[in-house]
């Protein structure tokens, strides 16, 4: 295969991370943006929407298409469940204190793997996807003989690769317009700028709280769900996908969602480029050190402090 | 109205309020009055529920102190906060929106239109962001945003602070016309002219505890007495 071909196709697979990890991190933005609290659990909810997804389809047994919209529908619900009621039973309970609610969820961490390991085990267990057609993509090139127009091999994907892509946007864009339209978007919003000035004005500051918490769970969980077709469900899969999150939400800016977003793409596109052309060790090798030049250089991130 | 008996109240070990009791009445100001960290603006917060209290808090008979803190300006109680503290990252429609959304679920289209009578120059500015508006327009939103709620106790905390001139007269205009309207004001100010010109009621606290209260009768030959309580 020529380079663009293949640089298309590098592409094409980091536009896949891009879209999991924008989702993944999105929620991870939304929990620090308005409760100030760094969720180190939130890989194993990324983990647990894989897990519950795996569960629904195995119980449920019907087939493809309809197995794979009731995880995608179950798994996002119970995974913020959970989440929410970490929230009440354990965040609550440390009155949101930012470094006690690292090392509790820390803590949240171990737990969520253990019990994984416990019932669902160690195996890494496989969701068929709803549908994956092969693809085959089209290249244009100039040659001698003008403009060509030709299917060079190896230069595809599959249906639900693009899908994933299109839910991936289509669900941020529905989080960005229920942050901004909404009653609810602006009650978080309000409470993220000022706890106390919300309570005063008849905001239910540990409510809101929980639904956020719930809610960035349930955003890692659907990631988890649009993941596993590709990557097979596994209870340590939280780890590089936390790191990951991790890494673009500190080079977007802490709690700021566009931000999130941009740097999302940014990452997935060059994790999947130099994958391709590298190493995946190269790849997590400079994204690192993206975050270490973004830390020193400029720590409110690259859209921190100006777009929210 | 607003009864307010041996309230204590602090941040953690420190006790801020060391048993205080005021009152305040629809159609009246109340000036609140006392030196720097004399506890006034723990007093307000203690009435919002926003720091940990001990005694009674009564409003037309209902604890405010027994109440979740979100409830409470839901019972009629708007809060104009020291420094403002807008939504500074919300535009000035959706800080109005804030404080249409604590009050009665009628009528707010009205009330928001009112605001923006009384306080034209924020119908200009209704998309801008709050944080970017100047210290007077600032503190008009602030007021605005509280008196859409429909409050029957008005609570204003240093109003006129860093204010130029023409905006403090707007703003005292705008405390007048709520008490003429019969609403409770609970005012926390510093100037001596402006409290002598508006106040029905004087109480001044010291260290936490209620120093001495005047009427509006007292007043005018309380001047002296007044600028020796405050050190001014
Ligand atoms: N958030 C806080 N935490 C601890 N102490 C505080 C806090 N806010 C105010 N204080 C203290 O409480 C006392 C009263 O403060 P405050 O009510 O703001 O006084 P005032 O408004 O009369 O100037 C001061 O000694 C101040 O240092
Ligand atoms: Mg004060």
């Amino acid at each position: 295969m020529d380079f663009g071909p293949y640089l298309m196709l590098a592409m094409l697979e980091g536009a896949v991370l891009a879209a999991v990890l924008a989702l993944m991190a999105s929620g991870l933005s939304l929990v620090f943006g308005v409760m100030r609290v760094v969720n180190v659990a939130h890989g194993e909810f990324y983990m647990l929407g894989a897990v519950v997804a795996w569960a629904v389809t195995t119980l449920l047994g019907a087939g493809p298409v309809l197995n794979f919209v009731a995880a995608l529908i179950v798994a996002p619900l119970v995974v913020g469940a959970m989440a929410a009621a970490a929230d009440m039973v354990i965040l609550k309970r440390l009155n949101y204190d930012p470094e006690r609610t690292i090392v509790a969820t820390i803590g949240l961490l171990y737990i969520l793997q253990q019990l994984t390991l416990m019932t669902y085990g160690a195996d890494a267990r496989p969701v068929v996807a709803p549908f994956n057609e092969r693809i085959a993509l089209p290249w244009v090139e100039w040659g001698d003989k003008g403009l060509s127009f030709y299917f060079p091999w190896g230069l595809s994907t599959t249906s639900y690769k693009l899908f994933v892509i299109a839910a991936a946007v289509v669900l941020i864009a529905a989080l960005k317009l229920f942050m901004a339209k909404t009653r609810a978007g602006l009650i978080m919003r309000a409470t993220q700028g000022d706890r106390e000035m919300a309570t005063a004005f008849g905001v239910p500051v540990e409510r809101v709280y929980a639904l956020v918490f719930g809610g960035g769970a349930a955003l890692a969980a659907l990631a988890g769900v649009l993941i596993v077709p590709i990557q097979q469900a596994h209870y340590l899969m939280g780890g590089d996908a936390l790191l990951l999150s991790f890494i673009v939400v500190i080079i977007g800016g802490l709690g700021s969602l566009s931000g999130t977003i941009v740097a999302a793409i940014l990452i997935g596109l060059s994790d999947g480029i130099i994958s391709v052309f590298f190493t995946p060790t190269l790849a997590k090798m400079i994204a690192t050190l993206a975050v270490a030049l973004v830390l020193v250089f400029r720590p409110q991130g690259l859209f921190g402090g100006t777009s929210r | 109205m607003l009864k307010i008996e041996g309230l204590r109240a602090g941040y953690g070990a420190a006790e801020v309020l060391r048993g205080v009791s005021l009152s305040a009445e629809p159609g009246e100001i109340t000036v609140l009055m006392g030196r720097n960290g004399a506890g006034k603006t723990t007093l307000m917060k203690a009435i919002m529920g926003l720091v940990k209290t001990s005694g009674r808090i009564e409003l037309d008979g209902t604890d405010l102190a027994a109440l979740p803190p979100h409830q409470v300006p839901r019972q009629g109680v708007g809060y104009v906060p020291q420094g403002r503290r807008l939504f500074a990252e919300l535009s000035v429609a959706e800080n109005l929106e804030m404080g249409l959304g604590a009050g009665p679920a009628q009528g707010r289209a009205a009330t928001r239109e009112e605001m923006l009578e009384l306080f034209p120059r924020l119908r200009e500015r209704l998309h801008q962001r709050a944080g970017t508006l100047s210290g007077g327009e600032q503190q008009m939103l602030a007021t605005a945003r509280a008196l859409c709620l429909k409050p029957k106790l008005l609570l204003l905390d240093e109003p006129t602070e860093g204010l130029q001139p023409s905006m403090i007269g707007a703003i005292r205009q705008v405390m007048v016309t709520m008490r003429d309207r019969g609403l409770a004001v609970l005012l926390v100010e510093q100037r001596i002219e402006a409290v002598l010109e508006l106040a029905d009621r004087v109480s001044v606290i010291e260290m936490g505890r209620n120093a001495e209260d005047f009427s509006r009768a007292a007043l005018s030959g309380a001047e002296g007495r007044l600028r020796a309580r405050l050190g001014v």
